[in-house]
């Protein structure tokens, strides 16, 4: 195993006591408890960690959180492999196993790389200039993009790993344990508001975790420590760590991502809080010089962090270059920790002189007016060229200078954090004093605080993140007081010099790469190029160019891209502008996005009260919605077809048996039913009488078929009414929506029953007799209980209701009863009807009988665009009353000629099962585009007719019975059929009325 | 997700409600007497507001009432709720 080289003797946030292994492009490593996946690679000496995406140039790490570009690996391997894991914030443990994505056949020799000494090929606009022609080629291109580009490869198999959501409010939510976080949770929390604050890194502090700046007289770590102490002893509070906050959705509705450990992976946190406080902080930027990608060149931050978080110094001979004050701090630490600064490179001509001679004074020497023009080295930095520069950006540099070095850190100024806050809605702004964007305009209840906010010194970001926090619990109502803020150190502040796009000593067209976005190989050349090939709007350059796109989405290098981009209009930043930050912040895992809600918690299952007689009776099931029914139940060797044959012929020839509990059933009451039902359905439901039932469509008011059912009347103020198993609960709720909005006159009360009551059909011509032979209270004879009445009755002892109607075309009996005794009425009926070879069937055998009779489903022969008057049932609307959907029907669309309606149709060779949703046309052969004139809506073998038969909407199809044409059958297959009646069964109706 | 402040059972996710559209569109009282134009923006045509707009919610997975928000449609803002005309007024 590897000796960590890079690793300080004392010092970091790591538990040395805790060493631990891992695995990375299948060599062993070694790190501690408290490093990331990064920082234990750097204190390896591992410099080489990815290849790029598009040139396949050599990468290092060069950030140490979200805003890694480069080091975004796959994490372990089977179910449980990980991709687009940022070795940044990925926390070490013991046997991690990461990998590279990119390299073939190595990462130290990847063949693609060849693309980078063709880079000019590969310029802004590549994709769209090369993979477009010709046309038929692009599947090909499409399987090698595929196979080239990618961050990682998805698992194949389910993840074993455990997921939740957790619900939680607070009056503040503090977004980030910074020095601006704390002091505003601090106030808040003092004030007594319910707290959350959230920190993506392992332990608060921010920036100020592993630093010996004094705050309020003592140590960083202290005063941190001391702060969330205090947070800890109040009852609601709540410190989250490892926690990103990802999401800023409506009315301050915050989501949270948190790493948990064991084996619980992740939770999401869905936040309601009455206030935000964003302290989020910034990203440092990097600076746009040649060859600004080589392994080695990091983010000044990034190494500070590294040093003080991890004890890890990622380099031994270093070269700093800033524009700004804050790599000062950089250069100090690297000198603090051992390595050799080899100069601290500052573009800007004059620096407070305080800040000058605490760098010299440690042995480093400044050059202020120069510029890092170039990196040597191909797969390390092995030195930098170092140019004098007066702040012309047009000038050539002369590279005058060259530094030996392996690290080179880098400050290009600072982006204030601001995407939750513009997720949220709010305004941002350039501010041209700071030469960065920052919050503006909140349009949620949100401000901003501390570096997120534009303030960079540790003074401003502590005052900042109390007021905040004062101020947003003064918003909820709290007696808020000022904690006193502690004393820090404060310095002369030299501003930072706007640098985007370093000068090289070649024009910036040709120069080595100025690389802008590290994960899409994004240079200064491509925007430049874009801006001459046309593009103007930032939004359009963003895509032409691939600019921002990556998983990163550009937090690195979007805002110095989009400079650039000013710069070569000859525009200002501010009018330039940036692209749309949106959820999520960072990428998410689909594990923590489902939480809980996989496998059988996924949705709601509903079974019948009589669902375990069907499992023991071996059925298949489907679902219907939430329900689990019965499909068919296949006796020892037979299928589906053989099983619903047999299903068939049972209920034709003696008893068949279904469990219709499914219906939605609605019991309606009131002293206005009658009134409220007229204006419902398109039949006189006033004309019924008490005991009688009635088939009842409902449309919507587009005059369109919205659901069907059986209505019956129990009373003068009392309906009962069946819908659809599909449409129960919409059914309800559109019946509650014109009592409560359109007609609150109307006294009416509408209650569910679905789940109360049980429904089993029995069907066929022994069907009473086996009713009679259970004992039943009353008449079953046709003339005392006709077709189409109902009966409260006592059958076997069981109090039920017993409705005379049928949805096979047989005699039949639905048996309402008490979804308690549901099971034990099932049973009985199934051993009374042995004799009788009583037949349970399932929703395909339904399906079938019901298609024979040419009884429609709503929602598989109708589609949303279907009149009662396409499927043949005008008999049913009442001419001299209004009902909601009568005047659409009238409407020039819906009495137009030619409109498709419900036909049978006959296979010509009496063999052939069409497919359902086939398209119907005239004849085969004819003209592209061939005119579809209807399409398959049921089809089905009929073994009681011995043909197969099928319902379709075909256009003026009423007027064509008799009639040829086609259906596609598929891959060119035609079938030629007849157009016939959709009712193929007793046409008569004498079964049913029997 | 917005919070919603239902009159009958108070504030809310967003996930127990279902929207119904624009509020105070009435029903015809006689729709034979309307024109087929008429008609038809009776039962097609809706205001799409950049601002407030007045809509219908019902409090699906809770109390199932109907009632009405006053909501901009570019802020999300809510400006207040409102009980429908008739007997749950008062």
């Amino acid at each position: 195993m590897a000796r960590q080289t890079n690793r300080l003797g004392s010092g970091g946030r790591i538990d040395r006591s805790r060493p631990l292994r891992f695995r990375f492009n299948g060599r062993d490593y070694g790190g501690y408890e408290g490093d990331t996946l990064a920082s234990a690679l750097l204190a390896n000496g591992v410099r080489l960690v990815n290849r790029s995406f598009k040139l396949h140039r050599p990468r290092g790490i060069i950030g140490c959180g979200a805003e890694e570009p480069n080091a975004i690996l796959q994490l372990g391997s089977g179910a449980g492999t990980l991709p687009n894991q940022r070795a940044t914030q990925v926390s070490l443990y013991d046997g991690l196993e990461a990998r590279s994505t990119r390299g073939w056949p190595s990462l130290r020799f990847d063949a693609s790389s060849v693309n980078d000494l063709f880079g000019r090929v590969f310029s802004a606009g590549f994709y769209y200039k090369t993979f477009m022609f010709p046309q038929r080629w692009w599947d090909y291109y499409e399987a090698f993009i595929r196979r080239s580009a990618g961050l990682g490869v998805a698992p194949d198999r389910p993840d074993p790993d455990r997921y939740e959501h957790r619900n939680a409010h607070c009056d503040v939510l503090v977004v980030g344990a910074g020095p601006a976080g704390l002091m505003a949770a601090l106030a808040a929390a003092r004030s007594g508001a319910r707290v959350i604050l959230a920190d993506q890194q392992r332990e608060p502090g921010g920036s100020l975790v592993g630093s010996d700046l004094p705050i309020g007289g003592r140590p960083a770590d202290e005063w941190i420590a001391a702060v969330v102490d205090e947070l800890r002893e109040f009852d609601d509070v709540r410190v989250l760590t490892h926690s990103i906050v990802f999401g800023y959705h409506d009315h301050n509705f915050v989501t949270i991502a948190q790493e948990c450990g064991g084996d619980m992976r992740e939770r999401l946190w869905r936040v309601r809080a009455r206030q935000v406080v964003l302290a989020q902080g910034a990203f440092e930027r990097p600076l746009a010089f040649c060859n600004n990608d080589r392994p080695g060149v990091m983010l000044a931050s990034a190494v500070s962090a590294y040093i003080k978080r991890y004890a890890v110094c990622p380099g031994r001979r270093a070269v700093v270059f800033t524009n700004n004050d804050s790599a000062y701090q950089c250069a100090l630490d690297l000198a603090h920790a051992g390595a050799t600064v080899g100069a601290l490179v500052d573009s800007r001509g004059s620096v407070s002189s305080e800040l000058t001679d605490r760098v010299e004074a440690v042995g480093i020497p400044v050059l202020h007016g120069h510029i890092v023009t170039d990196v040597r080295g191909r797969l390390s930095v092995g030195g930098v060229r170092v140019a004098r520069w007066n702040g012309d950006t047009d000038a050539r540099a002369d590279n005058s200078i060259d530094i030996r070095c392996d690290l080179l850190a880098v400050s290009g100024g600072w982006n204030p954090a601001v995407h939750l806050h513009s997720q949220a809605g709010g305004a941002i702004a350039w501010d041209e004093r700071r030469h960065c964007f920052v919050p503006a305009e909140s349009r949620q209840a949100n401000r901003s605080a501390g570096s997120g906010n534009g303030r960079w010194s540790l003074a401003d970001c502590l005052r900042d993140g109390r007021d905040a926090g004062v101020a947003a619990a003064r918003s909820c109502g709290f007696d808020a007081a000022e904690p006193e803020l502690p004393v820090v150190e404060e310095r002369d502040e030299t501003p930072l010099q706007p640098l985007w796009r370093v000068p090289a000593a070649r024009d910036p067209d040709s120069c080595p790469k100025q690389f802008l976005d590290f994960q899409n190989d994004t240079c200064v050349a491509d925007v430049r190029l874009a801006v001459r090939e046309g593009y103007r709007n930032v939004e359009h350059v963003k895509r032409y160019t691939a600019l921002g796109f990556g998983t990163d989405q550009g937090k690195l290098g979007n805002i110095t891209g989009m400079a650039v981009l000013a710069e070569t209009l000859g525009a200002p930043v501010a009018s330039v502008g940036t692209t749309t930050f949106r959820p999520p912040f960072t990428p998410v895992s689909f594990g923590v996005c489902a939480g809980e809600g996989v496998g059988e918690l996924y949705d709601p299952v509903r079974k019948t009260a009589i669902h375990e007689w069907h499992v023991s009776a071996g059925a298949a099931f489907e679902n219907v919605g939430q329900w689990h029914r019965p499909w068919y139940f296949p006796r020892a060797g037979e299928d589906l077809n053989s099983a619903v044959a047999r299903e068939c012929l049972a209920t034709r020839r003696s008893i068949g048996i279904l469990d219709a509990s499914t219906l939605g059933k609605i019991d309606v009451q009131g002293r206005d039913a009658v009134a409220f039902l007229e204006r419902i359905y398109p039949h006189k439901v006033g004309r019924m009488a008490v005991g009688r039932c009635a088939y009842g469509l409902m449309l919507g008011e587009d005059g369109m078929v919205m659901d069907d059912g059986v209505m019956t009347r129990l009373g003068d103020r009392r309906y009962y009414l069946t819908t659809t198993t599909g449409g129960a609960a919409r059914v309800l709720a559109w019946l509650e929506s014109w009592l409560q909005t359109e007609w609150p006159d109307l006294e009416v009360y509408l209650t569910s029953l679905t789940d109360q009551l049980s429904t089993i059909s029995v069907a066929g011509p022994n069907s009473r007799r086996l009713l009679e032979k259970l004992g039943c209270s009353i008449d079953l004879s046709r003339e005392q209980f006709p077709f189409m009445s109902m009966r409260q009755a006592d059958l076997a002892g069981l109090p039920v209701q017993l409705f005379r109607v049928s949805f096979s075309g047989e005699l039949a009996f639905e048996i309402n009863v008490d979804s308690a005794h549901a099971l034990a009425l099932w049973q009985t009926l199934m051993d009374a009807g042995r004799e009788f070879e009583i037949t349970p069937y399932g929703t395909e055998t339904m399906h079938v009988l019901r298609a024979e009779k040419g009884f429609v489903i709503v929602g598989q022969d109708t589609d949303g665009s279907v009149t009662p008057i396409d499927l043949g049932l005008e008999r049913m609307l009442a001419k001299d009353k209004d009902f909601l959907g009568k005047r659409s029907l009238a409407r020039p669309d819906c009495v137009r000629e030619g409109r498709k309606q419900l036909v049978g149709l006959l296979s010509a060779d009496g063999r052939t099962v069409l497919r359902e949703g086939a398209q119907l046309i005239e004849e085969p052969g004819a003209a592209h585009p061939v005119p579809m004139i209807g399409h398959v809506t049921s089809s089905y073998m009929s073994d009681c007719l011995g043909h197969p038969i099928a319902l379709a909407l075909v256009a003026g199809g009423r007027s064509r019975h008799g009639e040829t044409i086609h259906a596609s059958l598929g891959a060119g297959s035609i079938a030629t059929v007849t157009i016939v009646p959709p009712v193929f069964y007793d046409p008569q109706n004498e079964r049913q009325h029997d | 997700m917005l919070l919603i402040d239902c009159p009958w059972c108070g504030e809310r996710a967003e996930t127990e409600f279902s929207y119904g559209g624009e509020a105070g569109i009435t029903r015809p009282k006689d729709p034979a007497a309307l024109s087929d134009a008429e008609w038809a923006d009776y039962l097609f045509m809706r205001n799409n507001p950049k601002g407030a707009h007045r809509e219908l919610w019902n409090h699906s997975q809770g109390c199932r009432r109907w009632f009405g928000i006053e909501r901009d449609t570019l802020t999300y803002r809510i400006a207040g709720t409102f009980r429908l005309h008739g007997k749950d007024e008062g």
